[in-house]
């Protein structure tokens, strides 16, 4: 059995605007392990891009802890909680969020300047496919593209967890599936704890292991006992 | 109310900083306006009803000695309407209680009649009459230096003989509106004094019976004063006439003819600065609007909602903003305009100040302001105009940046990919950057253009009273004297170096140019009182020929090596023709020198001196004063020490209220320009900037981007500053030049300093603020949203 990466406990967030309170998160209990790849399934609202906030250091749980390895990410400081994305953790978001005004090699230069053992970008963006793009701006490029350089940056740092939300979401199929091909060649190359919110329900096959939300809670989680291959995903 | 005057509302009240910020620029350049046109105003309505309703003369002149029948004759002179013959003489006051002498003008007023030029306004009292002893009427500054009252008396030495005056009235002259005793260049109201007596009593005690040696006409409005000074030059030829002159040449005129010059050259510069600076922040906060607003415009077109309703809904936005500032600039424009007006009453002695507010100018300041801001609005509101709704609901074409720095450079990691963020996006908007750096610019200018002054004002007062005239004082003798009066100074208590000088009225002319002066005739040796070259070095006058101060060959357009023709006014108009054998730095007045011997070769009567120049044991200050008041000879005192102390005063009092009000404007502008940059980019760059935070960099980090690009903006704003301010201060000091007074341009390295230091203080400050918004950036939410 690999080593467990994250156990949380309790874990609960509470949104309060004005009178309303939301629960986005009710008592998760889960542990993710060492070179897992797991896909968080569910529909709007069910709490998946919450917890992933919260176990990637971008918000702050209400209640119940999150242990990141031996760091109790729960009672970090904003300084320390900055220390952990800068080291620890990479993002990739549905949106790219690449910087319009670097390139790609220099979007991914922009992490591995402050990270503490990264690869080169070149390594890096080779890895994704995109060894030739290196002078392109991300106006100039696919959405797939974008994507891809959007993996490479967060990779580029050797993260110990690669969290991921809704990395297809703004894609069509065939860039989708590069996306997806990419992510899975770093998971197994890398051994890269590597999570996946996503609401296509056909991408669940290509994972270790399946966690279900459903209103803020777990509803259910199984392990696939055999993967395919993100080409043979059906969309 | 409206819906879309609704959201007009809510937008307000979400950009109030952004929109203060912009009022408050606007606010200065309604109230430079207000400041500048309405004191403009003020003083020049001040100036001409008082002019005419007390007869200021236009044309002046003198003589030594003038028979009174040839008031007909000068009547008679085409375009003449009245003539006043009178007499004006300089004495010395000896005021009880004030230990150094002063000096005072001894002016006539007509007996039996009122004046017919330059009449005076009554303050306090009568009128001095012929029939009662030594009666005065004293002008009102000099009055209230001393403490004056009706029924007090002071000395004069007159003609050689103390004379105990009486006042019985205080009075405004419109000739002496700015009065400046010998020797000084500001008034000093307690040791420059003009009283008024008896035309009857005066002749009488200057030995002038039936004659007069000063005269001032008054003219019809479309008479040429050329032909009438001509005229009257020809006239007062045989009695000793030293050149008739036309008012622009009269101190008191000429001095207030420069503020006004002044005041509307600050009209046509300053305000446009603030009002340009506010056009163009208008324009870059609308545009941001107006991209954030794009999906919203789009769908109140889908709905029906016409062009003009919205391209007038952003209007008004602006609009209100403009009448903020409006209102805030009124306000202090009237209240700093008040100001103005007391200062102007302290320094000018007008017996009243019209303080003109019309409506008009608050209307012409609204107007201006308001098309300002709608012209910096027109083409982001035309952007909104064009737009197709289907377009406009469509968030807009990604940002493309030019490939600069892409390739081998960026891997030498030289800089990092933060400050290369920084740099394509100053490139990526080339106009407002240009534009930003250019505002902020301008407020290192105006701070250069304010502070400069002290530069130049400390050289011109270590040219004149430390190189050129190093004197402790001057005199100047009632008439010409021969040598033996240097040693009659020479023996007076506490005298070290007795210098003596010569001068004469002349006319320089050149071809169809002339100008009216004095030459100055000097020893070879001459030391208390020097002439400097242009570099403030000190030369000697050669044996011939003549040295021209540098604005009178500017005047004539002459050069070292021409000749010149002098025209001797006080010996029958007799003209010669000399060389120009170098030219003179001088700040004060126009001046021509020669060598003493040469100018009495000239002059023909042999070896005589009008004044001595002395340095003075300053233990035996009071002796020598008590023995100057004793000395008939001495018309009139200069002394250097206290000139140059009232100088400093006057100049440092008005400078640093100057300064003070500058200081405050260059810091709005600067906090207008850079505050609003800053929200702007920070507005457009909140993605990029949360993104930056989420993949690991620290808050100050993530600033630095910012930081990097407003710090290179204000980096290359101050040289730009630097040279913008050279020639804003260039054109203050043209426009200051007159034939009285002219300032050097002298710009110290530590001023441009302190107005760079200043600006990038305040810059600092808005960037600060700025910056604990992005302290403050929501990751979370900045990264769901799609831009």
């Amino acid at each position: 059995m690999s080593k467990p990466v994250f156990q949380t406990h309790d874990l609960t967030k509470i949104y309060r605007t004005g009178d309303v309170e939301v629960r986005a998160l009710n008592g998760v209990n889960i542990t993710l392990y060492e070179g897992e790849m797991t896909v968080l399934l569910g529909p709007s609202g069910s709490g998946k891009s919450t917890f992933l906030n919260i176990v990637g250091g971008l918000d702050r749980a209400t209640s119940g802890t999150v242990r990141f390895k031996d760091m109790e990410l729960t009672s970090c400081s904003e300084r320390q909680l900055t220390q952990y994305r800068r080291n620890h953790v990479g993002f990739v978001f549905q949106f790219y969020n690449l910087i319009p005004s670097l390139t790609a090699w220099e979007n991914v230069a922009m992490v591995t300047e402050i990270a503490r053992a990264p690869m080169a970008p070149d390594e890096a963006l080779a890895m994704v496919g995109l060894e030739n793009r290196q002078t392109h701006f991300p106006a100039q490029m696919s959405g797939g593209e974008q994507q891809r350089v959007a993996i490479a940056r967060a990779i580029a740092k050797r993260p110990e967890v690669l969290l991921c939300d809704e990395p297809t979401g703004a894609l069509d199929s065939k860039t989708g599936i590069l996306v997806l091909e990419a992510l899975d060649k770093i998971n197994r190359e890398l051994g890269t704890t590597t999570a996946i919110i996503t609401h296509n329900a056909g991408i669940q096959a290509i994972a270790h292991r399946v966690v279900s939300f459903m209103d803020g809670s777990i509803s259910q989680t199984h392990a696939n006992a055999t993967r395919i291959q993100p080409a043979e995903v059906v969309w | 109310m409206a819906m879309l005057d609704l959201k007009l509302l809510r937008d307000l009240g979400r950009l109030w900083a952004q929109g203060l910020a912009i009022a408050l620029v606007m606010a200065c350049g309604v109230s430079t306006i207000i400041i500048s046109v309405g004191a403009y105003r003020s003083l020049e309505e001040t100036q001409s009803a008082f002019y005419e309703r007390y007869r200021f003369g236009t044309v002046f002149a003198s003589a030594v000695r003038a028979p009174r029948h040839l008031k007909s004759r000068i009547e008679h002179i085409a375009g003449v309407t009245a003539a006043d013959l009178r007499i004006v003489q300089p004495v010395l006051i000896d005021v009880a209680g004030m230990r150094e002498p002063a000096s005072g003008l001894a002016v006539s007023v007509p007996d039996f009649e009122e004046a017919s030029v330059n009449q005076l306004y009554l303050r306090y009292g009568r009128l001095p009459e012929e029939s009662r002893k030594n009666e005065v009427a004293v002008v009102e500054t000099f009055a209230n230096a001393h403490g004056f009252r009706l029924g007090d008396s002071f000395d004069a030495i007159m003609n050689g003989r103390k004379q105990k005056l009486l006042i019985v009235g205080i009075v405004l002259s419109p000739e002496f509106i700015y009065a400046i005793g010998p020797g000084d260049m500001v008034p000093d109201p307690r040791r420059f004094g003009v009283f008024f007596m008896s035309f009857k009593k005066l002749s009488g005690l200057f030995d002038l019976e039936g004659a007069f040696n000063s005269l001032s006409l008054t003219t019809l409005r479309n008479a040429d004063t050329r032909i009438i000074v001509d005229e009257l030059d020809d006239i007062l030829k045989p009695y000793g006439g030293s050149g008739a002159y036309d008012r622009k040449d009269q101190v008191s005129h000429a001095f207030l003819d420069s503020e006004l010059d002044q005041l509307r050259a600050m009209s046509s510069v300053i305000p446009p600065i603030f009002l340009l600076v506010a056009a163009f922040l208008v324009n870059m906060i609308l545009s941001r609007l107006i991209t954030l607003d794009r999906e919203q415009i789009g769908l109140l077109k889908a709905l029906g909602y016409g062009n003009v309703a919205i391209g007038g809904h952003f209007a008004k936005l602006v609009v209100v903003i403009a009448l903020v500032g409006l209102l805030i600039g009124s306000l202090s424009g009237f209240w700093l305009g008040r100001g103005l007006t007391r200062l102007y009453a302290t320094f000018y002695s007008f017996p009243f100040l019209i303080f003109r507010h019309s409506i008009d100018l608050y209307l012409l300041a609204g107007g201006v302001t308001v098309a300002a801001a709608l012209a910096g609005a027109a083409k982001a509101i035309w952007t909104v105009v064009i737009l197709p709704p289907a377009v406009a609901m469509r968030p807009p074409a990604p940002t493309t940046y030019r490939s600069f720095f892409v390739g081998q450079l960026q891997r030498l990691g030289i800089f990092s990919q933060l400050s290369i963020m920084a740099f394509r996006h100053l490139i990526r908007w080339p106009v407002r950057t240009l534009l930003t750096t250019l505002g902020t610019s301008l407020s290192v200018a105006l701070l250069i253009t304010s502070l400069f002054s002290y530069d130049s004002i400390d050289y011109m007062i270590d040219a004149i009273f430390f190189r050129a005239d190093r004197q402790d004082a001057s005199m100047t003798f009632v008439s010409d004297q021969g040598l033996d009066a240097i040693s009659a100074v020479a023996s007076m208590p506490g005298i070290l170096r007795v210098e003596p000088f010569r001068q004469t009225a002349v006319t320089l002319r050149n071809a169809h140019r002339e100008k009216r002066m004095a030459i100055v005739g000097l020893a070879e040796d001459t030391d208390l009182s020097r002439v400097l070259d242009l570099d403030l070095n000190p030369v000697s006058p050669t044996s011939s020929g003549v040295i021209l101060s540098e604005r009178v060959a500017e005047i004539l357009h002459l050069k070292p090596g021409m000749q010149v023709e002098v025209e001797l006014l006080e010996r029958d108009k007799r003209t010669a023709l000399l060389t120009v054998t170098g030219l003179a730095q001088s700040y004060v007045g126009l001046t021509a020198y020669m060598r003493d011997d040469a100018l009495d070769q000239l002059l023909r009567d042999g070896r005589r001196i009008s004044g001595v120049r002395v340095s003075i044991d300053s233990n035996e200050m009071d002796d020598l004063y008590e023995a100057i008041k004793q000395t008939p000879m001495v018309a009139s005192i200069a002394l250097q020490g206290i000139s140059r102390v009232r100088l400093r005063e006057t100049v440092e009092e008005n400078i640093t209220t100057m300064t003070a009000v500058y200081v405050i404007l260059a810091i709005i502008i600067t906090f207008g320009v850079i505050y609003n940059s800053a929200r702007i980019q920070l507005s457009e760059r909140a993605r990029e900037l949360a993104s930056l935070r989420v993949f690991g960099f620290t808050r100050s980090e993530v600033s630095s981007v910012l930081m990097i690009e407003l710090g290179l903006i204000v980096l290359f704003a101050q040289p730009l500053g630097w040279v913008i301010g050279y020639l804003l201060s260039w054109s203050v000091v043209q426009g200051f030049e007159n034939d009285i007074f002219r300032i050097p341009l002298i710009i110290k390295i530590a001023t441009y300093a302190l107005a760079s230091l200043i600006v990038t203080g305040a810059a600092l400050v808005s960037a600060l603020i700025v910056r604990g918004r992005v302290d403050r950036l929501d990751l979370i939410r900045v990264l769901k949203t799609r831009e």
